[in-house]
């Protein structure tokens, strides 16, 4: 293997064992800012020894070892060295006469455990959202800073000082590293869930910026709902993010045209939905169902895309059932955006002028003052009705909202379409 | 990105014969850590060719060929699909396999799989009209459904 194969291959290796690496060492030193600082001591090893020895048969525990030889190299040099030392002197010296296979056995004991701890410590409450979005992205996700910072459009000196702020707060508040229990398991479940969505919704949405879809950041958030499914497998909502995500991710391909413009969900092309993807979300919405009363609202998010995913052709969407699960979301989880979805539904399935009740009553909710979608489904409804130089106005408010350019692009689209309509009326007047 | 997998086919596998428990015990756990790690999208064993057939195009005409097939190393016995970062990471992940013909020599082979985008990405008139009906096409749909509200 040249140098080159061999730094490839460490990154790969990174990718795959940096998260378990650091999460174990918190375990062992407690705060999450020297574990990773020893992770990349750990990493900067393997990059001065592996060319020349090879990589190792199991990386990820030369990894491990050489990490907490380093970890007592630094306690060595703290004052509360005495009853650390002993403690990880003490487990050393049990590990050295332990056989090699016995030593992964006891590593991997407690790397479930120690993950779902990062995972929930990286996502937790104290910390502002951006920082926990940043920090989970960085310790669980595997990206670089700059990966970070051009995923949200921010400059990456504010990303590296997000996670140097949160490490610091998470420092000071003396956070402990465990998994919630009881009571506190389901808020502190709902953050970690908040936090990847978020980072899927950049992906299949995008907030800014010249492209509708990356489908890079999906599959980051995706990765990491997959390995939380797994890590915490009785938790229903878990398993309804994963379904709401394998399903919108399949339609990713279908989304944009080659020229980068955004299709609608029914103007799709179906064929061109991922079949493995959205077989894969059924499988987890059943998942959802089956450890639950299916009414979670991720999972009642992901029931609704799925009846997008079986329908074989746009005419063919159980419209009535969408508008009925709309109504049980509306039920757990209200809120503005799900009235608003709630109010498409029910024009897609009792016709426009039922839906445009609904939306003319939300106009006036001061939290969806500024989104876009709200005056774009409204526009919607009135072109179906036939008012099109109201439709116009409103596509037109609506392209004026979004700082997506492509969405941009294809509101104005829709407003010049109307023109035609009103020029024709002012004619036969 | 995505890659599959392909686990070559050898004699013992063509013949039908059953993995060792060893090795089903040992390929559980290694699907186990790939499911873990949110990488693997499918994997499938094959049954032997005996139990395919192969479809010959001859021009107009369509011929069917019963399986087995003789030349054993052209086949496959099974394959993964992988949803990965980089081929640097597939191969990674294919080392950590058990060996899927214990005690010989084997090949697992790693193919990238083609996204949709990287079929023909210049935009050219054929596409630029196929776009244009496409929206014209929503535009129509759309008046459709407000006549029919």
């Amino acid at each position: 293997m040249t140098a080159s194969d061999t730094h490839r291959a460490i990154d790969a290796v990174w990718r795959i064992e940096s998260a378990r690496l650091i999460a174990g060492l918190t375990r062992i030193v407690g705060d999450v800012g020297l574990a990773e600082d020893l992770a990349q001591d750990a990493l900067l090893a393997a990059l001065e020894r592996w060319p020349e020895s090879g990589v190792p048969d199991n990386p990820g525990a030369w990894l491990m070892a050489t990490g907490k030889h380093r970890a007592i190299d630094t306690f060595r040099r703290s004052e509360r060295i005495e009853r650390k030392h002993q403690l990880l002197g003490h487990e050393l010296e049990s590990r050295q006469e332990m056989a090699v296979g016995e030593l992964d056995a006891a590593i991997d004991d407690n790397i479930g455990d120690d993950l779902l701890r990062l995972v929930f410590i990286s996502c937790h409450p104290v910390l502002p959202r951006e920082a926990r979005t940043a920090l989970t992205l960085r310790l669980l996700g595997g990206l670089t800073t700059d990966e970070i910072a051009r995923a949200f459009l921010v400059p990456e000196a504010t990303v590296a000082q997000r996670i140097v702020r949160a490490k610091r707060t998470l420092s000071e508040h003396k956070i402990p590293f465990v998994v919630p229990r009881g009571a506190e398991l389901a808020e502190r479940l709902s953050s970690v869930l908040e936090v990847i969505y978020l980072v899927f919704n950049e992906g299949y949405s995008a907030t800014a910026g010249d492209d509708l879809v990356r489908p890079g950041l999906c599959e980051d958030a995706l990765r990491l709902g997959r390995i939380v499914a797994e890590l915490a497998p009785e938790e229903a909502e878990v398993h309804g993010l994963v379904a709401l995500m394998e399903i919108q991710a399949s339609r990713l391909r279908a989304r944009i045209s080659s020229s980068g413009k955004a299709i609608l969900l029914l103007d799709q092309d179906r064929g061109r939905w991922d079949q493995i993807l959205i077989r894969r979300g059924l499988a987890a919405l059943e998942r959802a169902e089956r450890l639950r009363a299916a009414n979670g609202p991720y999972a009642l998010q992901a029931a609704i895309v799925a009846c997008h995913a079986r329908a074989r052709t746009a005419a063919e969407t159980d419209w009535r059932r969408i508008a009925s699960l709309y109504d049980a979301l509306a039920a757990v989880a209200p809120s503005p955006v799900v009235g608003l979805n709630r109010a498409v539904a029910i024009a897609m399935a009792f016709g426009p002028a039922e839906g445009l009740k609904i939306i003319d009553a939300l106009t006036s909710e001061p939290s969806l003052k500024g989104y876009h979608l709200l005056p774009a489904a409204r526009a919607d409804l009135l072109e179906k009705l036939g008012r099109s130089g109201e439709a116009r106005a409103e596509f037109e408010r609506a392209a004026a909202l979004t700082r997506n350019a492509r969405e941009r692009e294809l509101l104005l689209d829709r407003a010049r379409a109307q023109n035609a309509d009103n020029h024709t009326h002012r004619e036969k007047k | 990105m995505r890659f599959m997998v392909i686990v070559k086919a050898d004699k013992d596998s063509e013949a039908g014969k059953m993995p060792d428990q060893k090795l089903l015990a040992d390929m559980g756990k290694y699907n186990e850590e790939l499911v873990k790690a949110g990488v693997m999208l499918a994997g499938e064993g094959l049954h032997p060719s005996s139990k395919g057939a192969r479809i010959r195009f001859s021009g107009n005409k369509r011929s069917v060929i019963d399986g087995p097939f003789a030349e054993t190393k052209e086949l496959i016995a099974g394959f993964w699909l992988f949803q990965v970062k980089s081929l640097d990471e597939a191969i990674e992940w294919v080392k950590r396999a058990p060996n899927p013909m214990p005690g010989k020599d084997s090949e697992i082979e790693i193919r990238q799989v083609f996204e949709a985008e990287e079929f023909g990405t210049e935009f050219t008139p054929e596409l630029r009209e196929q776009e244009a009906r496409i929206i014209k096409q929503a535009a129509e749909n759309a008046k459709k459904q407000g006549s029919r509200g």
